[in-house]
């Protein structure tokens, strides 16, 4: 797994082998997954300015039709904890490792693991900016990594 | 007019913490069995049935399977499914069923072979080879590899940064309930436990210790429900159902709005409503104890006390056996029994203290109780106020 090594935003890096879990892209997820193996994070945005993740058929504010927006990428640790247990395959063999809530700075959250970071340095509000590693064509994953030389506490 | 007051006459558990000889439908059985034989109504008698399923492993559990296994002729079912926390949900449904005429008595079980499934190398899938695949709103979690403790344990981390709660704190609800576990002989661990031992204990998920988790367990439970009326006849004093309310603020947890505020904060308000009582009146709390932190985020939520004190709260004392709201009088999920879905549980060792049959684990003069189930990740919450007086 090679997620945790450098490369520019916008770029999308190659997993040397990915085994862990995969997404099951369907007719609502697609374009996501597909737009983060091309280096871009999607969410959603409804004709009334409300954003949200994870990717729906129906705005879940309003009830109309999301459309995709870019986003931009950065945003700040919501929480986060530090998996020190875990049985499963591949995961028991890289512990321990953070699992965090990214709160974007479009103001939406997502799920994701911080890389480019000691543990014992990750720190709730700490900005961050997303990395995407290539999964399988057509599937980019969003990773996270501390923005450099910014602070690290809020 | 009769009287139609919701009760819940019978209470049936099947064979915990560790029962090999059981499957998870096996524990449903056995349970009903227990809980008509507690109240002593007839099988026959019963009409209305709710099951959350989801405890079978092997075997399938679902209500409509489950009506058939046991043989229920019902007229009311209801399959509701909120995770741990179903059985609120189920005496709610219950309740109103009864209430409305829709149903008389009513039958609600659930049953768990979780610990000895997995000791028979069942249900273990994560170990296997080959990546697997995830759809709908999974697909955006499992490839980041979070774990069920992880999922709490980013909620405790904001409450420690927005209120400077402490492990300490979190530790002493786990404190609180193994010394009470020390009471219930079938609980799955009864040895005194102290703060230095959760905090010193292995971190799981950080900031969850071993210690601050529940224990895996086997084991099932059944509850009848019935009127005020026909509860007159039966071998048991009815409890009676005073409030009942359950609310969802999201599934999974990345979906989570607020990581310290739960649905408690909403269904709470609405359950007191009904029962026309405070936190004040509450003589015993039976709450889903997945991990130390639900409880916290209960207490708080259902205006024990205020939001961000909770920490400051339990270090007070309340919920000691010696409080003045003990806290999972049987040892709860982190010490007694958790297979998986334990919020029969709560409601089962409510009407145990409200009919003063807990034994040395009695609360005194236990006259209202309050029971509830935190489901999926804090997603689902129900909130159940029992008493031993007549509502009106």
């Amino acid at each position: 797994m090679s997620q945790t090594g450098g490369g520019a935003a916008g770029a999308t890096q190659p997993a040397e082998q990915w085994e862990r879990p995969l997404p099951r892209p369907d007719n609502v997820s697609k374009p996501f997954w597909e737009a983060a193996s091309r280096g871009e994070l999607l969410i959603q945005r409804c004709p009334s300015g409300h954003r949200q993740f994870y990717p729906r058929a129906v705005c879940r504010v309003c009830g109309s039709d999301p459309e995709w927006e870019r986003a931009s990428g950065r945003g700040t640790v919501h929480t986060f904890t530090v998996i020190r247990q875990n049985h499963a395959r591949p995961f028991r063999d890289e512990l321990p490792y953070v699992v965090a809530m990214v709160e974007l700075d479009e103001g939406v959250r997502m799920m994701g693991n911080i890389t480019d970071c000691a543990i014992d340095q990750v720190r709730i509000g700490m900005p961050v900016e997303v990395h995407m590693v290539q999964a399988e064509p057509g599937v980019g994953v969003p990773f996270w990594r501390p923005v450099a030389g910014e602070g690290r506490e809020s | 007019m009769p009287d139609r007051a919701p009760v819940i006459v019978g209470t049936g558990l099947s064979d915990y913490p560790q029962a090999p000889h059981l499957d998870g439908v096996q524990h449903h059985a056995q349970a009903m069995q227990r809980a008509l034989a507690d109240c002593g109504v007839p099988k026959d008698e019963i009409d209305g049935y709710l099951d959350a399923g989801g405890g079978g492993g092997m075997m399938i559990d679902d209500a409509v399977t489950m009506a058939e296994y046991l043989g229920i002729d019902h007229r009311y079912i209801d399959g509701t499914m909120t995770g741990g926390s179903s059985f609120e949900f189920h005496v709610q449904h219950a309740a109103a069923a009864i209430r409305q005429g829709l149903c008389d008595t009513v039958l609600i079980t659930y049953g768990s072979d979780q610990l000895s499934r997995m000791g028979r190398g069942l249900g273990t899938g994560g170990l296997g080879r080959g990546v697997k695949r995830f759809g709908g709103p999974a697909q955006y979690e499992a490839p980041f590899g979070n774990s069920l403790v992880g999922s709490y344990a980013m909620a405790a981390q904001r409450h420690m940064h927005e209120f400077g709660t402490t492990s300490e704190q979190l530790a002493e609800i786990a404190v609180g309930v193994r010394e009470l576990a020390g009471l219930n002989p079938d609980a799955m661990y009864r040895d005194p436990i102290t703060v230095d031992d959760v905090v010193g204990s292995r971190l799981i998920a950080d900031p969850l210790h071993k210690l601050d988790c529940c224990v895996i367990s086997d084991g099932g439970g059944a509850l009848v429900m019935t009127t005020a009326e026909r509860a007159r006849d039966l071998r048991q004093p009815p409890v009676y159902v005073l409030g009942a309310a359950g609310a969802q603020t999201h599934w999974n947890i990345s979906q989570m709005p607020d990581f310290t505020d739960t649905a408690a904060s909403r269904c709470g308000p609405v359950a007191f409503g009904q029962a026309g009582l405070t936190p004040a009146d509450i003589d015993t709390i039976q709450f889903y104890d997945s991990f130390t932190i639900t409880v916290l985020l209960l207490l708080e939520g259902l205006g024990f006390c205020g939001r961000g004190e909770g920490g400051a709260f339990v270090k007070e004392g309340h919920l000691r056996r010696s409080g003045d709201l003990p806290l999972n009088t049987d040892g709860g999920g982190l010490s007694s029994s958790h297979p998986g879905m334990r919020g029969i549980f709560l409601l089962i060792e409510a009407v145990r203290q409200l009919r003063g049959q807990a034994g040395a684990a009695q609360v005194p003069d236990c006259e209202v109780a309050l029971a509830c189930g935190s489901g999926g990740w804090l997603s689902c919450i129900g909130a159940v106020i029992l008493g031993r007086d007549h509502p009106s």
